[in-house]
């Protein structure tokens, strides 16, 4: 896995600050992500990853900072345009349509690549029955890439918990990201589970070249898969580098494991 | 399509040339069936034997082929007969340590894998050879590993990997280089050069390397063909083990003798799936897959409306009287033939396409015993389900039962060109053109089981009745006595598989094992289907926290004790069985696992393992305890081991006095 082609920046917070009213969810964070990196960003509950995750997503709008994505500056993001610029994400309490099957779910994540229009799309017109076939095909690929196959027409609320977690994962990659949000992954999955989804993630940011930004609980998991962790505590930044680096930070052994006074 | 020709690659070349557009091989690929032609098949083969003869593989070489069931891989098959090369393929989910085992016995240099994950076995087995530097008589060990899906393996440098794509790419170069050369290797092929090593799963000791020639297979893959008259047109899953002798009597010999199209599964999941949208007209599958098939059913039947089951159960008991006699052609009421015509359009047809077997000819099924009922059941419902015998020393090819005299105890008659007999112990002799040639550098292995006349010793013991059908009642070496009343050894006949066999039949019993042999009783362990027993303990409303405590419940202690006594009550009624009726039993803590050496890669009980293993259960059984206390080491997939423990009720079971058969 080492032989990845770390690139330049391409994504680059700098001194996001964000408050709900009073409480103060981020301050003055500043990181950088690189092309085709897996970057982490660890801490306790209510550090503020998905905060951070969802600033970059542009769910919040931070009061202060800026957001560069391939040389362009914002001062926040907004969802659809990100989306367009090819960041997808994956949600810790799945957002799927637990009527719809496998299929179909992650046919949804084609949605922003298809040119024919609705009504186009419900006649099964000429262009737009053929485009329709361009898609499926991409997903097949991408089901057979997550081993879904037997599950393809099953509806996603009959599934158990980790193969979900694989299609909500499936409709991200349908959109073709070059950044992918992954929140909490592994959240709820047994060894077993977390063991594949760990593969999934390698082979997502080997084959299909996506860079990836990923929060996660399971320090072993992070530690194994990420290129550079990002550590927040309190919403504010504590530590920055390569695991090793970050396992060996007084401020992170402090807030993760406490520390006498 | 009959051809004569005496080798694999010719029958290949016979058929590429008789009908080449004709559909060979059909995989699911990204949802959709994609199919290889005759013709297609003939130029694969050709640019991979060309590409492996490009890298040194040569006459009387051995390839290791290991994966799911794969168009390339059966090609792989044909490709190194082509050189006149031996395939041997193996079981995929050995683990390391077993596969490197036979891959230093066949001295394995060139290996084609599914994947990433054989890959990444494949080195391991590497790395654990290269550790056995220095002992005598090593071989040089795995040079080349090519691999057919490049999924993952993007940026593996270690030497010796390649793609399929790139052989095939060596290929062309090669015989565009030597032009000729592919045609010269294929004429060179004799019928007596060996076709096929398979490894022999082991019940007892070590696996053995039996060589097969191309003349055997190619005479039982006629033979069956030509009973039951298979050809173009007809389809077959082939989702079994690569490395089983049905998989390659049926997916190869049968394949290229009769010329009929082989249809890949998309994944192991999907196989019920595939099967359904294929419709293969010929099947065939160990008892144990029809036994899953019809738990599955059985499962859903319960969960049906009561009008559903009450149809069901109405039509399954008309299917039981009359269902088998009229797929023999025996004489039928004309009212049981409307009610069956009925039956027909509302549950059996129906029902057998949720099975996807709607456009079945012929299944088979053989690998071990199939419970009566079992086989009664496929049968009844129309599906022309037969067995046959053999194993892998005789191309799993020694009887075949023949349409319209199918009798549910044996296994029909000697197949065409083979010779039986019954030895003075009961143990079933074979002689024929399907016997093997020997055990790969086995010559001691070879003479215990080849006598002077010719004669292959199958281990089994059977009988032959008046028509000349073969009956199998157990393994030679399980059949036991129980002890006389004295504490003789003249007690009653002890069959051990035929009493696990009735007891597997229970929806509810995954496996069973039963203990005899010079005792004064039997004693049995169960092991309870998770998926069936936990289905009915939700309707019940009983609550449970995973196997262990499932398995312990009393309400399911109840419900094996149930499944017990039907089985005594029918071993009372049996001619010389009702002695051995059950007389306690408990219900094991985990599932007998071919991970843990209790079954072999092909699911058959590993007797003399588990009664050491559990040695403390079963004196528990014989001593007369009430419960024990267990804890025993498992080995989970991903090769870690961690234990699970428990106290194990013992079990009375009910007993039934022995009905003396009308004289």
């Amino acid at each position: 896995m080492s032989n990845r082609k770390i690139g330049d920046v391409i994504l680059d917070v700098q001194n996001i600050s964000l408050s709900f009213g009073g409480v103060k969810a981020l301050t003055d964070i500043s990181f950088n992500v690189r092309e085709h990196e897996v970057r982490a960003i660890i801490g306790p509950n209510g550090a503020g990853k998905s905060s951070m995750l969802n600033c970059i997503n542009g769910v919040y709008w931070p009061q202060q900072g800026s957001i560069t994505f391939r040389g362009q500056t914002f001062k926040h993001m907004n969802s659809r345009q990100v989306a367009e610029m090819g960041v997808a994400r994956t949600f810790q309490n799945l957002a799927l349509f637990k009527g719809m099957s496998v299929l179909d779910n992650i046919m949804t994540g084609r949605n922003l690549k298809m040119k024919s229009g609705l009504l186009a799309q419900a006649l099964r017109w000429g262009p737009a029955e053929r485009e329709e076939l361009q898609h499926r095909e991409f997903v097949e690929h991408i089901i057979d890439f997550l081993e879904i196959q037997a599950h393809r027409k099953t509806p996603v609320g009959r599934l158990p918990y980790g193969l979900q977690k694989r299609v909500d994962l499936g409709r991200a990659l349908a959109m073709e990201p070059q950044v992918l949000l992954l929140d909490e992954p592994m959240a709820g999955m047994n060894v077993e589970e977390k063991q594949d989804m760990s593969r999934f993630i390698l082979d997502v940011n080997d084959e299909f070249g996506a860079t990836i930004v990923l929060i996660e609980h399971d320090m072993g998991v992070v530690m194994d898969i990420s290129d550079r962790v990002v550590v927040l505590d309190y919403g504010k930044k504590i530590g920055d580098g390569t695991p090793d680096e970050v396992r060996n930070n007084e401020d992170v052994i402090r807030a993760y494991l406490g520390v006498e006074h | 399509m009959q051809t004569t020709a005496p080798t694999f690659p010719r029958l290949l070349l016979a058929h590429a040339e008789a009908r080449p557009e004709a559909p060979a091989v059909r995989e699911k690929d990204l949802g959709i069936w994609q199919t290889w032609t005759w013709n297609a098949v003939a130029q694969e083969v050709r640019e991979m034997a060309c590409g492996l003869a490009s890298l040194g593989f040569k006459a009387f070489d051995n390839l290791a082929i290991v994966g799911a069931n794969r168009p390339h891989l059966y090609m792989a098959v044909l490709a190194a007969q082509s050189l006149r090369g031996v395939p041997v393929p193996l079981y995929q989910d050995a683990v390391a340590s077993e596969m490197v085992f036979m891959l230093n016995d066949a001295g394995i240099e060139f290996v084609i894998v599914e994947d990433q994950e054989q890959v990444d076995k494949l080195l391991e087995c590497r790395e654990l050879q290269q550790g056995q530097e220095g002992q005598e008589g090593r071989p040089s060990g795995i040079r080349h590993i090519i691999y057919d899906d490049p999924k993952g393996l993007r940026h593996y440098e270690q030497p010796g990997l390649m793609s399929y794509e790139q052989l095939r790419e060596l290929g062309r170069a090669f015989d565009t280089a030597n032009a000729g050369y592919y045609d010269r290797a294929v004429a060179s092929g004799e019928a007596s050069d060996v076709g096929v090593i398979l490894y022999t799963s082991g019940t007892t000791g070590r696996p053995k390397g039996v060589c097969q020639t191309h003349a055997s297979f190619i005479a039982a893959g006629r033979g069956g063909v030509e009973t039951d008259k298979l050809g173009p047109g007809d389809n077959i899953m082939s989702y079994l083990p690569m490395a089983w002798v049905g998989d390659h009597l049926f997916s190869v010999a049968q394949w290229l003798v009769g010329g009929f199209t082989l249809n890949c599964p998309e994944s192991a999941e999907t196989v019920m799936n595939d099967m359904r949208e294929i419709g293969p007209s010929y099947y065939f599958g160990p008892p144990r897959t029809f036994e899953g098939l019809l738990t599955a059913v059985s499962i859903r039947m319960e969960d049906a409306a009561a009008p559903k089951r009450w149809l069901y159960a109405k039509f399954m008991a008309l299917a039981q009287r009359v269902g088998a006699d009229i797929l023999n052609g025996a004489p039928v009421s004309t009212g049981d033939r409307v009610m069956y015509s009925l039956g027909n359009l509302l549950i059996y047809g129906p029902l057998r396409n949720v099975l996807g077997m709607s456009r079945i000819r012929v299944a088979y099924t053989a690998g071990a015993a199939i419970g009566p009922d079992l086989f009664r059941f496929y049968r009844s419902i129309g599906v022309n389900l037969k067995q046959f015998y053999g194993q892998t020393e005789t191309c799993a090819y020694v009887c075949l039962q023949q349409d319209g005299k199918v009798k549910l105890q044996t296994v029909g008659t000697a197949a065409p060109g083979i010779e039986l007999k019954i030895a003075e112990d009961g143990e079933v002799l074979v002689r024929g053109v399907s016997v093997l040639k020997e055990y790969y550098k086995r010559p001691d292995a070879t003479a215990e089981v080849l006598d002077a006349n010719g004669y292959f010793h199958t281990g089994d013991a059977g009988v032959l009745d008046s028509e000349g059908h073969l009956r199998i009642i157990d393994r030679a070496k399980d059949v036991g006595k129980l002890n006389g009343p004295a504490g003789t050894c003249m007690g009653a006949i002890f069959a051990p598989n035929y009493i696990e066999n009735k007891l597997k039949f229970f929806p509810q019993i995954k496996e069973a094992v039963c203990f005899g042999n010079g005792r004064d009783e039997v004693c049995a362990f169960i092991n309870i289907d998770f998926e069936a027993v936990g289905n009915w303990a939700e309707r019940r409303g009983l609550a449970y926290g995973g196997y262990v405590d499932l398995a312990g419940k009393p309400e399911v202690l109840t419900l094996v004790a149930e499944c017990i006594a039907k089985v005594n009550a029918d071993l009372a009624a049996e001619d010389g069985m009702g002695e051995t009726q059950i007389a306690r039993f408990l219900v094991l803590h985990k599932e007998l696992d071919p991970d843990d050496d209790e079954l072999t890669r092909t699911r058959k009980v590993r007797r003399g393992f588990i009664a050491e293993k559990y040695a403390v259960l079963v004196d528990a059984l014989y001593g007369g305890k009430t419960e024990q206390y267990i804890e025993t080491q498992v080995k989970f997939e991903d090769g870690r081991t961690g234990a699970v423990s428990a106290t194990l009720k013992i079990n009375d079971a009910r007993t039934f006095p022995i009905v003396k058969a009308a004289a």
